[in-house]
């Protein structure tokens, strides 16, 4: 699914540059669970984008789901997240005009999808998440766990070959972190693959396996599980 | 069709300020096409009063007076200049075969009183053929006749128009006006032509020519009227009427003979020029109000910058944001526009009764303020959806 080799990013600092990523080597398989974490500072938000076709690394080979996407034009990595990544974030980053139900058929309409289906689909994900009751209310009219499941349901409504989640439970209280990850469990068990970033050792330590990055570098494999490639 | 119900959403969460963009192009418009109305109406009622007088008409003004024998008299301009037009050679120009009636004109401004009610009327003083002449006679009572001018009887015809401001009624004949202080008995009721811009005859009052001279002070003839025999011997009269003045002034450039045809020309020509210049002078707010469009957009798209992060991050392509942008630019013109129209249409129909003439607004006029002011978002709303849609989407994700 995921195959990084060498990846380098650099940022300039005033006169200094800083390397965020210094030759990071990643394979992550279909079907895969797996948390990156690292502390603040660490580059994994530099790696999320790399891996979330947000950004592109300076130098390195990066293959997503068996495509070569180093030199991808702007809307090419557009489509690629479009079609095949769905993003939960940390802020949750629904739009705020919008109801739930919109918010969850933006992507499906960038993809230029007929309105029919588009609601179908909507309400498959609303329902999968739990919140088929709630889409007709503003982002703003739910609690911070049903935002952020919106968010999920919008991250599956395209069905994505990638889950991508960036700090998924950091704006939520523990009782509603542990629902939306037991909500990642459960698509993990239907057979999503779902890269989650964190910083926070409990909740990497719920996942099958876990990568440290440490000043822009994989450390040692932490799981056992990662061995075996 | 969904990035255009975005668009309304968008302009609709933000009404006040939306309205408040929209206004430049709102002003732009109702001016635009308020005054191509004016202009047009203005062109359609002085053609139609010039045509009313029929096409026989000839008009000869003589620029005579160029301070005649006073001390700016050079030798040979001076000469010219005093040469005066005797109402006897005028009216020998009736027996060429060509013209059927001559009669000079004097024309100012006196105030005219009936009772106690006081007002400022154009005064014209003619001779009895001026009413076959300008195709305009009584409704009541008579004209003036060849008596009143040997006599200089003090009698006028009246304007419809300035009969109801005096009298409130038309029904004068009989009653008496005092024109410059002086007693005048009303022998008739003018046929009223409807009212221009350029003065109405429905507003004057005529009195015998003679008279008219003494009491406007101009016993020199500076303008006269004659109608051809029929509408093709109009030529031919002209240059009957050119011949006599050439040999009377030998110099073009001291009188000017104009037929109806000409008239018309001049004066559409003169009012193309004006709805030009209006039209213009109002295209220039349009584009104000394009400015204030580019303005708010641009501070839109910053205060929008997450949005715009979250809507690439999710897979719109640079070009859904910009058509996104875009469409909200054109949409706030071309609703502006829209509205611009009807107040347009509003103020016309407050100033018909204002202006006395009626206002259309044409449908090309229309079409050209709806696709102008759309035109106007289209170029003042690309440069920040150009803006918007080269945003990254990490550095937008990442703005609060």
């Amino acid at each position: 699914m995921i195959r990084m080799t060498g990846i380098r990013k650099e940022y300039r600092m005033g006169d200094n540059i800083v390397a965020a990523l210094d030759g990071v080597d990643i394979h992550i398989r279909p079907e895969e669970f797996v948390a990156i974490i690292g502390p603040s500072g660490s580059g994994k938000s530099t790696l999320m984008n790399i891996i979330g076709c947000l950004d592109v690394a300076d130098e390195g080979v990066y293959q997503f789901d068996g495509q070569e996407i180093s030199d991808y034009t702007e809307d090419e990595l557009a489509a690629i997240r479009n079609r095949k990544i769905g993003f939960v974030f940390q802020q949750f980053n629904l739009l705020p005009k919008l109801t739930a139900r919109e918010n969850v058929e933006l992507p499906l309409v960038y993809q230029g999808m007929s309105a029919r289906k588009r609601r179908q689909r909507s309400e498959e994900v609303l329902s999968r998440v739990g919140l088929l009751d709630r889409m007709g209310h503003k982002p703003t009219e739910l609690s911070g766990g049903q935002q952020q499941r919106v968010a999920i349901a919008r991250a599956l409504a395209t069905r994505p070959s990638l889950i991508l989640a960036d700090e998924p439970t950091g704006n939520l209280d523990s009782k509603t972190g542990a629902e939306v990850m037991k909500l990642f469990h459960e698509l993990h068990e239907a057979g999503n693959t779902i890269v989650l970033i964190t910083h926070d050792a409990q909740i990497a330590a719920q996942t099958p396996r876990a990568i440290h990055i440490h000043d822009g570098r994989v450390l040692e494999p932490a799981h056992e599980s990662e061995v075996v490639i | 069709m969904q990035t255009i119900t975005m668009a309304f959403k968008a302009i609709w969460s933000n009404k006040a300020r939306s309205l408040l963009t929209m206004l430049g192009v709102i002003i732009g418009v109702i001016s635009v096409t308020v005054l191509v109305a004016i202009g047009q109406g203005t062109t359609a009622s002085v053609t139609e009063s010039i045509s009313a007088m029929g096409t026989n008409l000839l008009s000869v003004t003589i620029q005579t007076r160029r301070i005649g024998g006073g001390r700016n008299s050079r030798s040979n301009s001076g000469a010219k200049g005093t040469v005066i037009l005797k109402l006897d050679e005028i009216l020998a120009l009736e027996a060429d075969d060509t013209i059927a009636a001559v009669s000079p004109t004097v024309s100012g401004s006196l105030t005219v009183k009936a009772g106690s009610t006081n007002t400022t009327a154009s005064v014209m003083g003619v001779l009895p053929a001026y009413a076959q002449i300008i195709n305009q006679g009584v409704e009541k009572g008579r004209y003036i006749i060849d008596a009143d001018v040997d006599n200089r009887s003090a009698v006028c015809v009246i304007g419809t128009e300035l009969a109801q401001t005096l009298f409130g009624n038309t029904d004068v004949v009989g009653n008496t006006v005092h024109v410059d202080g002086r007693r005048f008995r009303i022998v008739g009721v003018l046929e009223s032509k409807g009212t221009s811009m350029s003065g109405s005859s429905d507003e004057t009052i005529v009195l015998p020519l003679t008279l008219a001279q003494r009491m406007l002070e101009s016993t020199s003839i500076s303008s006269f009227y004659l109608s051809a025999v029929d509408p093709d011997s109009v030529n031919a009269a002209q240059e009957v009427v050119e011949r006599f003045l050439y040999k009377k002034y030998q110099n073009e450039s001291t009188y000017n003979v104009m037929n109806q045809t000409q008239m018309l020309e001049t004066i559409s020509e003169t009012a193309g020029t004006m709805s030009l210049m209006l039209g213009g002078i109002a295209g220039i707010s349009l584009l104000v109000g394009g400015i204030g469009i580019m303005n708010i957009m641009l501070v839109s798209v910053t205060e929008r910058t997450r949005e715009i992060g979250i809507r690439k991050a999710i897979g719109a392509k640079r070009s859904n944001i910009l058509m996104q942008f875009l469409i909200e630019a054109v949409v706030i013109s071309g609703l502006g526009g829209l509205i611009g129209l009807v107040g347009g249409y509003a103020l016309m129909k407050a100033l018909e009764g204002f202006l006395g003439m009626p206002l259309e607004m044409s449908a090309g006029v229309a079409q050209m303020a709806i696709g102008f002011s759309m035109g106007v978002g289209v170029i003042f709303g690309l440069y920040p959806a150009d803006k918007a849609s080269k945003l990254k989407p990490i550095d937008a994700l990442h703005y609060s």
